[in-house]
């Protein structure tokens, strides 16, 4: 993505941020002129986290933010490396991570494996779509925070409502992303499916379910987001094992650091298992969007 | 064969409007081993006609009868080729052409082998595993043809599928139409905007007038068995007849446009 001078517009300016507005030069082969956003972004996000870093390295070392509000980047990752050694409370830290992963995995698959069916069906018919509309669309702005007394009274303060309560959380947008995915079939291919003779049940298994199937993968992603978001509010009540538990506990200990930890690892995992799903999607659906 | 008789199609006007009439009492028969086009300003219900035909819409009133049986909904015996192919991007070519057998319940090997045939028939030999969205349009409407053929339809209806294509690209998928016509004896519903593809290709042009939507002129023509006996396209288009009989109708879909303006 480098430009060379000679390429350069006279009279714009030569900064990297301001380029793309300024492009006018042609593109080269392999690139489509004029796609608004086009270009990598490794290089800036990797930068732009760093300087970060470095400024908060810089504000905090030089004893402007107490390190009970704002502990060093240095400090930690010393933290990091000291629960990776004696663990957090009664576990090795690796034990909360795999709790907290379960958890959300377990909640995960079970909205996938009731959400998507129920969206599917609601995409395609009317009966289930009215039928299940309105309650979908009641919950599914409500913050999970409000209804986790709910989930305890009725079901404990076991694993049972802990699950469920971050099952929920996922289960709107795998449903909701699942019944937007039949809407993206086709009219003239469900037409072209009939003209060859295809049964209505053909056309749903054949047409309709594969035209889905980019959406879904979507919905399945942007659920599990959702499943991280819920975890600490999960792990409120009767939890002894797991990250939100150890951000919780730790905070009522005024431990900044291992509240930080905390926080990181859950970001850092739920965007780990992003990228993942990215790749799937890439693999599984090369045609999403290019037809 | 297929027999049109007094077929009337009134959409419901939007919002209190009052309802569009596309089509008024409509005639037509399609014979076996006839080649129908229909020829008509925008918006004077050619794909109205056509869905008639493929069973996605009921006539509000008349019939429509396949071998004397009412149509009732669309079916393997007619099977549709659109303006933009809609083909089945997750397959590749060999399996979207043999999409129809699929349906129908025919084994892989055997689907993929009947396919075959029509893979070089079509000139696409060289991309039975390519994926379909990387092909170049006018492969992929070759493509969309071939899936009509595969499931071995009596009647082909196609809306504009030529409509998308180059000049030359146009002109070899028209030849390879012909071709396929003559030599697996189908019957033929072909939709055009271009009059000089309607005369070349059709035995039978109907002429179409909107508002109401209605079947103006019926002409039986020449060209593409001339074409087929041996007559290069070039030299077919290039003929005296065919030459006075653009102008013809050209003349009447122009009147018709005036009237209109
Ligand atoms: N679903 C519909 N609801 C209401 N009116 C419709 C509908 N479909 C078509 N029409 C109207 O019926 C008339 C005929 O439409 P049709 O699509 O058959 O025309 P056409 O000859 O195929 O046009 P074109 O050449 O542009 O494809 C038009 O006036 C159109 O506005
Ligand atoms: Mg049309």
């Amino acid at each position: 993505m480098t430009m060379k001078a000679d390429n350069a517009i006279p009279g714009a300016p030569r900064g990297a941020l301001l380029r793309n507005v300024f492009r006018q030069a042609p593109t080269k082969p392999g690139q489509t002129y004029g796609v608004p956003g086009e270009g990598n972004t490794i290089r800036i996000s990797v930068a732009a986290v760093l300087s970060v870093l470095a400024l908060w390295q810089i504000v905090t070392a030089s004893g402007l933010i107490a390190p009970l509000f704002l502990p060093s980047p240095v400090a930690v990752a010393e933290k990091f490396f000291a629960l990776v050694q004696n663990g957090y409370t009664n576990a090795p830290l690796l034990q909360h991570i795999l709790v907290s992963a379960a958890r959300v995995f377990a909640a995960f698959a079970l909205a996938c494996v009731i959400g998507i069916p129920l969206g599917l069906g609601m995409g395609m018919s009317p009966t289930l779509r009215g039928l299940f509309d309105p309650f979908l669309e009641f919950y599914r702005p409500i913050p999970p925070l409000a209804y986790l007394p709910l989930m305890i009274i009725w079901f404990g303060i076991g694993e049972t409502s802990k699950i469920l309560l971050i099952f929920l959380s996922v289960l709107a947008p795998v449903a909701l992303g699942a019944r937007a995915g039949v809407r993206s079939v086709a009219i003239e291919q469900i037409h072209a499916a009939y003209s060859l003779g295809a049964t209505r049940s053909q056309v749903l298994r054949e047409v309709v379910l594969p035209s889905a199937f980019p959406e879904i993968l979507t919905a399945m992603r942007i659920g599990v987001g959702f499943g991280w978001t819920t975890l600490v509010a999960a792990e409120m009540v009767a939890a002894t094992q797991g990250l939100g538990y150890m951000v919780l506990s730790a905070s009522q200990f005024l431990q900044t650091s291992t509240v930080l930890v905390g926080i990181i690892l859950i970001g850092g995992i739920a965007w780990i298992f992003d990228l993942a799903m990215r790749w799937v999607e890439k693999r599984l659906v090369p045609w999403k969007g290019r037809m | 064969m297929l027999e049109i008789r007094r077929a009337s199609v009134l959409y419901p006007g939007r919002d209190g409007a009052d309802p569009v009439e596309a089509l008024r009492s409509i005639e037509l028969d399609i014979e076996p081993g006839e080649f129908v086009v229909a020829l008509g300003a925008s918006g004077c219900g050619k794909s109205t006609l056509l869905n008639l035909i493929a069973g996605f819409l009921a006539p509000s009133s008349g019939q429509i009868r396949l071998d004397g049986a009412p149509v009732t909904g669309p079916g393997q015996d007619r099977a549709v080729v659109f303006q933009k192919h809609a083909l089945m991007p997750w397959m590749n070519v060999i399996d979207n052409l043999s999409f129809g057998l699929k349906l129908q319940g025919v084994e892989k090997a055997e689907r993929h082998r009947i396919a075959r045939e029509f893979l070089e028939l079509l000139g696409l030999e060289d991309f039975e595993t390519s994926p379909v969205y990387m092909l170049s349009g006018g492969m992929q409407q070759r493509v969309g043809i071939g899936r009509a053929l595969t499931a071995d339809p009596r009647i082909l209806l196609m809306d504009e599928p030529l409509g998308a294509l180059d000049a030359l690209t146009r002109e070899r998928a028209q030849e390879l139409i012909l071709r396929i016509w003559e030599a697996q004896k189908k019957s033929v519903f072909l939709i055009t905007h271009s009059v000089e593809e309607a005369l070349f290709m059709g035995t039978k042009l109907i002429v179409m007038s909107p508002r109401p939507g209605r079947i103006t002129h019926r002409f039986d023509l020449p060209f593409s068995r001339q074409h087929l006996s041996g007559m290069s396209g070039r030299e077919v288009k290039a003929s005296p007849d065919f030459i006075a009989m653009r102008e013809t109708v050209l003349s009447i879909i122009f009147a018709d446009e005036e009237k209109a303006a």
